[in-house]
């Protein structure tokens, strides 16, 4: 059974002339449940803005976007709200913690807005991610492969069905990239998350059994419509 | 609701300075509003209260300066009565106590009064006049043929005098002025009233009139008492008469009748509707206070606004991550306006001991300046409506900014910055 499901998605930005400027147009994209998938694509292809449509932080123009059987397009803002605080995880490309919460409150505001904060969990969490000494540091204390791995704790906090990373080790050198994504995966296999992971690190990608390129499904032009 | 106080705590504690100074503008503006309303009302209570009199009679001028003189012992004397009006005046039906005043010197600044020991026998003060003057154990009263005096608590306290003490009078109502040349003996020591006889020294009105320097003018003409002989009735004088009459009735047509058909004297009757003159009077001084203590309060709402105002730039990567962690915007913006509200809050708890400062404060300087006693935590009505009063305007401070965080577009403020 498929866990995130993409039919007949358009999605355009306002352009600065006036118009609008398409950005994602899939005909059909699916995940199978416990599947981890690598994206990959140029710059500016569109990959960010399709992980923030299956998030549900910005809507499609057109198309259906279901994850676990439940279409984010058709969902009201604060369901929409509901259901990525309970179902999905994401790790940004540039983690963003929040700078005024140790790791541990990072992980636990993670839990806050879905089925409640569950400070063991939590902690385990971080401990299986080689936290344990970090556990109440701000991330200014952290370095970066720290706050990387505490951003890996956050998004799968709530034990989401799907879990979507944008370059989730862009930032970190080789070495600990590699290291960094043997624990996200092990951790997305324990929770049984679904992974959609968006990277153009070959070594990244070469971790991944399925590698989907956007631009074998993206099919919208460069093309700036009613300018 | 327990997420959203958290995420409040943080936030105070993130931008702690700027919490703290808005918390205390807020405190300033809280602490001086309860200080303007509640003070004036207590300043007003304790001027107008029951003093354990009905009326003063003095010499013919203000009401207003008879009983700030022979009640308050602030003001000068507006001058002399005969001895024979005072016996005419505690003769008259109605007329339950009369107490002669005799006032003109001091000691260290505190007045002297020469009076009768029916004013120790006979005066009541306190809610139902249910209170005398007591003595503190093992002292006496003055012996009214003798250079002895009584003293109240405060002088006691601050001159340092016990029974046994000796003292020089002061011709005058000022400190600086020169002693008289006879030497008084403290007998008694008042225990405290609140009031402010406290700050009084009694001694036999007898004395007075002996006092070398002092010329009785009773009969029109000087009389300078010999120490060998009796004073005539006639050559006698008082400076005020304290009166309590058994009815109002009485009280009133008395006053028709010293007031509007005599030339001679004042009747101050009645001496709370009197001093109520005061406040009448300082009103627009006082509504000035309120409108300056207004301004303060718009003055805090406004830094709250401002200081979250301020972060909202800052924070907009703050307000996306918690969008993209499945917070709802309608608890972005719950957060800002109870953030706000937090502040206010907290601030006005602050101003309540703000108030307990300058409360306690202004208390101690009227307690020993006038003797009048406040009671700066008995209940005012804007105790009790300052804090929902905060908490609204602190919520109204924190809409626009809420606004603001409201409307923060998540997915664009996620991105990094280049």
């Amino acid at each position: 059974m498929s866990l995130l499901e993409i039919r007949g998605l358009v999605k355009s930005h306002e352009s600065p002339e006036g118009g609008r400027h398409e950005v994602l147009r899939v005909d059909e994209f699916a995940l199978e449940e416990g599947e981890h998938v690598a994206l990959l694509g140029r710059s500016g292809s569109g990959k960010t803005t399709l992980l923030n449509v299956v998030a549900g932080l910005t809507l499609p123009d057109e198309g259906r976007v279901a994850v676990a059987g439940t279409d984010v397009a058709e969902l009201g803002e604060a369901a929409r709200d509901r259901f990525r605080a309970r179902h999905v995880g994401y790790v940004f490309q540039i983690f963003n913690l929040l700078q005024g919460y140790t790791a541990l409150e990072n992980v636990e505001l993670g839990m806050a807005f879905g089925p409640g904060i569950d400070r063991g969990w939590a902690k385990e969490l971080l401990v299986k991610l080689g936290l344990r000494d970090r556990l109440h540091h701000r991330p200014s204390q952290l370095s970066v492969g720290q706050q990387q791995r505490v951003a890996v704790a956050r998004a799968l906090a709530n034990r989401p069905k799907l879990v979507l990373a944008d370059e989730p080790t862009g930032n970190l050198d080789p070495e600990h990239a590699g290291g960094a994504l043997e624990l996200m995966l092990e951790l997305c296999s324990t929770v049984g998350a679904t992974l959609l992971l968006v990277s153009h690190d070959p070594a990244v990608l070469a971790k991944f059994e399925r590698r989907v390129d956007l631009a074998d499904v993206n099919h919208a032009r460069a093309r700036t419509v009613g300018a | 609701m327990r997420t959203l106080l958290w995420l409040v705590g943080k936030s105070l504690r993130q931008h702690a300075l700027s919490s703290t100074v808005t918390v205390l503008v807020c405190a300033i503006a809280s602490g001086l509003v309860l200080s303007v309303f509640s003070l004036e009302k207590q300043a007003r209570e304790a001027f107008t209260g029951d003093v354990g009199f009905d009326a003063v009679l003095g010499a013919r001028g203000s009401e207003l300066q008879l009983v700030l003189n022979a009640i308050f012992h602030l003001d000068t004397s507006p001058g002399n009565i005969p001895w024979s009006m005072y016996r005419e005046i505690a003769s008259r039906p109605g007329v339950e106590l009369a107490v002669p005043y005799a006032l003109g010197d001091n000691y260290a600044g505190f007045r002297i009064a020469g009076t009768t020991k029916e004013l120790f026998e006979k005066y009541a003060f306190g809610n139902g006049r249910e209170r005398k003057l007591e003595l503190e154990p093992g002292n006496t009263l003055f012996d009214e043929t003798r250079a002895e005096a009584v003293i109240g608590a405060t002088v006691a306290r601050a001159t340092g005098m016990v029974r046994g003490s000796k003292f020089q009078p002061i011709h005058g109502v000022a400190s600086n002025g020169n002693a008289h040349d006879i030497t008084y003996v403290v007998t008694g020591v008042l225990q405290p009233t609140g009031t402010p006889m406290d700050r009084v020294i009694f001694v036999p009105i007898e004395g007075i009139f002996r006092m070398d320097g002092h010329v009785l003018r009773g009969s029109g003409s000087d009389y300078v008492p010999s120490p060998t002989e009796e004073i005539p009735d006639e050559a006698k004088e008082v400076s005020a008469v304290l009166l309590r009459f058994s009815n109002a009735q009485r009280a009133f047509f008395l006053k028709e009748e010293v007031n509007r058909q005599g030339d001679r004297a004042t009747l101050a009757w009645p001496i709370r509707t009197v001093m109520q003159e005061i406040f009448d009077k300082l009103g627009w001084m006082v509504r000035v206070l309120q409108g300056v203590a207004w301004l303060v309060v718009v003055s805090g709402s406004l830094s709250i606004l401002a200081a979250l105002w301020n972060t909202m730039n800052e924070r907009r990567r703050e307000f996306a991550i918690l969008r993209a962690l499945g917070a709802r915007r309608g608890t972005v913006f719950s957060a800002i306006v109870c953030e706000a509200t937090a502040i206010a809050v907290v601030g006005c708890l602050v101003g309540y001991v703000i108030y307990g400062v300058v409360g306690f404060a202004v208390a101690a300087v009227l307690r020993e300046q006038v003797g009048v006693h406040l009671e700066v935590f008995s209940w005012q009505p804007v105790f009790g409506w300052i804090l929902p009063g905060a908490l609204v305007l602190g919520a109204l401070a924190g809409l626009l900014p809420a606004a603001r965080a409201y409307s923060t577009e998540v997915a664009k403020n996620l991105l990094p910055v280049s």
